[in-house]
């Protein structure tokens, strides 16, 4: 499968486009320009790093170069240089597709260039298989990459049934991650129209373009979500289908999304970059069915020692660069390192392994806390961290955002918000502090800044 | 509030909200004795940290660590006196 080449065998691409905050381009213009010899010749059969600023830019490079590169590295954005650099050497890059928004040309290290104008313009005239390779969200320490096939990256994706007519997709996240990727081809194996978002783009201005262009599938993560349900125009929006990835989609979140679009399929999607596309459900109860443990369409789930492991042709091949760590064991499932807990016929997410707080040895899941905080009346989001602590080590503590409707007594809340965990929460994940901010860090991939975590 | 009052008032609120029974709380008590247990006391530490800035556990020998009541509140004390230096 290459994505240039079903495109053009699809048809029917009168009218679809490709839009972001500055431009909107006829899908049809962007599958079949003019295409540019000498443009392919540098680009066939090469390791190349995609270092673009915008999405669009991405958007035309990843379909043209799809086929044609031997390996095709996403750059997601804002990352640091010296990961970046890190990125380029474990791609093995030969060349860099880059822009003016891209990184700095001192971060690449002498790699060749070659702007995106002209290598959107190459196409390959014997296609060979492209090897995708994406890193990983890094919430802390540097990215690692993960190479993928495009097979495995569309498996979960119906490729069979054509899209619902007028179906217009839309994802808060960056193409360049996983989940963005993940609706990136759902737009582009439809083929349907799709709205790109901007990083700098105020989450306001982006719901108005969303309902402008009349997107009914939509993606975030549950803190994107957060935030446009705190924005004023999210009755611009009105999709048929709410997607959640990249966090733990909890009840608060999943109820709130319902009470705001009572017609909307909401789904979460448990994936990641290196796990693929495990499952997704659609019951609006967070956590999901202990039923779906074992194998179906050729997934199979189980849990070892409370973590998700996945074996799947969706799963990522392999870890690339330096790192001598296998991303697959011996009997061919990874170890998703997410923590899960089985209540009654339903298993609940506990958080990231690496994410736990160390109470004194008495371990404790940020997000366990953050979702008994965040269904607290008059509270928008919380993040839950370590705070260092003479006797135990470490301490819960706990920042949150409250909506404008929570409430003048601050002295108040902070000690209802205690109580309302006391009786939810073993003693010791109870906070022991509750400050109020404005507003939580949030990631380009879109989930919470954890720091030190 | 005095130093003494808000260590005594602190101790009790954490003993009645981790459903601790405390006998009296006088200078000579010796809290870990009692049902006040490490984690109230880390609780304690955090929240006199937070009502006083001071946390002089972060930067003391083993052998201070305050046993009774009456010794925490001289720690606090002596802490306090170091902020106003």
């Amino acid at each position: 499968m290459i994505l240039r080449e079903r495109l053009l065998a699809a048809g029917g691409l009168d009218g679809l486009f490709l839009s972001d905050h500055r431009t909107k381009k006829d899908l049809a213009g962007i599958v079949s320009g003019e295409r540019e010899p000498a443009a392919t010749a540098a680009l066939a059969g090469r390791r190349v790093l995609l270092a673009v600023g915008g999405q669009m830019a991405a958007a035309r490079a990843m379909i043209a170069l799809d086929g044609l590169a031997a390996r095709l590295a996403l750059v997601p954005p804002k990352l640091a240089p010296e990961h970046i650099a890190r990125i380029a050497s474990d791609a093995e890059a030969e060349i860099c597709v880059t822009d003016a928004g891209g990184p700095a040309p001192d971060t690449l290290a002498g790699l060749p260039c070659i702007s995106v104008d002209d290598a959107s313009r190459a196409a390959a005239e014997t296609p060979r298989e492209t090897e995708w390779a994406l890193a990983t969200s890094g919430t802390t320490g540097a990215p690692k990459l993960v190479a993928h096939t495009l097979e495995g990256l569309a498996g979960g994706i119906n490729k069979a049934a054509a899209p619902e007519p007028g179906t217009v997709w839309s994802t808060f996240y960056d193409i360049r991650r996983y989940g963005g990727l993940q609706v990136f081809l759902r737009a582009m194996l439809g083929p349907s129209s799709l709205v790109l978002s901007d990083a700098g783009e105020p989450v306001r201005d982006y719901l108005i373009r969303v309902g402008a262009a009349g997107v009914t599938h939509i993606l975030g993560t549950p803190s994107h979500w957060r935030l446009a349900l705190m924005s004023a125009a999210l009755d611009r929006l009105a999709p048929r289908y709410v997607r959640l990835s990249g966090e733990i989609a909890d009840q608060n979140i999943l109820d709130a999304l319902r009470a705001a679009f009572p017609e909307s399929r909401i789904a979460h999607a448990y994936a990641s970059t290196e796990g693929g596309v495990g499952f997704t459900v659609e019951d609006g109860q967070e956590g999901f069915p202990a039923s779906l443990i074992g194998t179906r369409a050729g997934i199979e789930i189980t849990v070892r020692e409370d973590s998700l492991f996945v074996r799947s042709p969706r799963t990522g091949r392999r870890y690339l660069g330096a790192t001598s760590e296998a991303l697959i064991a011996e009997d061919g499932f990874i170890d998703t390192g997410d923590l899960v807990e089985r209540r009654g016929e339903r298993y609940h997410f506990l958080g990231r392994r690496s994410g736990v707080i160390n109470v004194g040895g008495a371990k404790v899941q940020p997000e366990e806390v953050e979702t008994v905080i965040n269904v607290f009346p008059g509270v928008s989001m919380s993040r839950v961290r370590a705070r260092p602590n003479p006797i135990l080590g470490a301490v819960v503590e706990a920042e949150v955002v409250l909506r404008a409707d929570a409430g003048e007594d601050r002295i108040a809340i902070k000690k209802a918000i205690i109580a309302h965990c006391r009786p939810r929460l073993a003693g010791h994940k109870v906070p022991a502090s509750v400050t109020f901010v404005d507003a939580l860090p949030i990631t380009s991939g879109g989930k919470l800044v954890r720091r030190g975590a | 509030m005095s130093l003494r009052e808000t260590v005594f008032a602190e101790i009790a609120a954490i003993a009645a909200e981790q459903e601790k029974a405390m006998p009296p709380i006088t200078d000579e008590l010796v809290m870990l004795d009692t049902e006040f247990d490490s984690l109230c006391f880390a609780l304690l530490v955090a929240r006199m940290e937070d009502l006083t800035g001071a946390d002089p556990f972060s930067e003391m020998d083993a052998s201070d660590l305050p046993v009774t009541v009456g010794d925490l509140v001289a720690l606090y004390d002596r802490a306090a006196t170091r902020q106003a230096a």
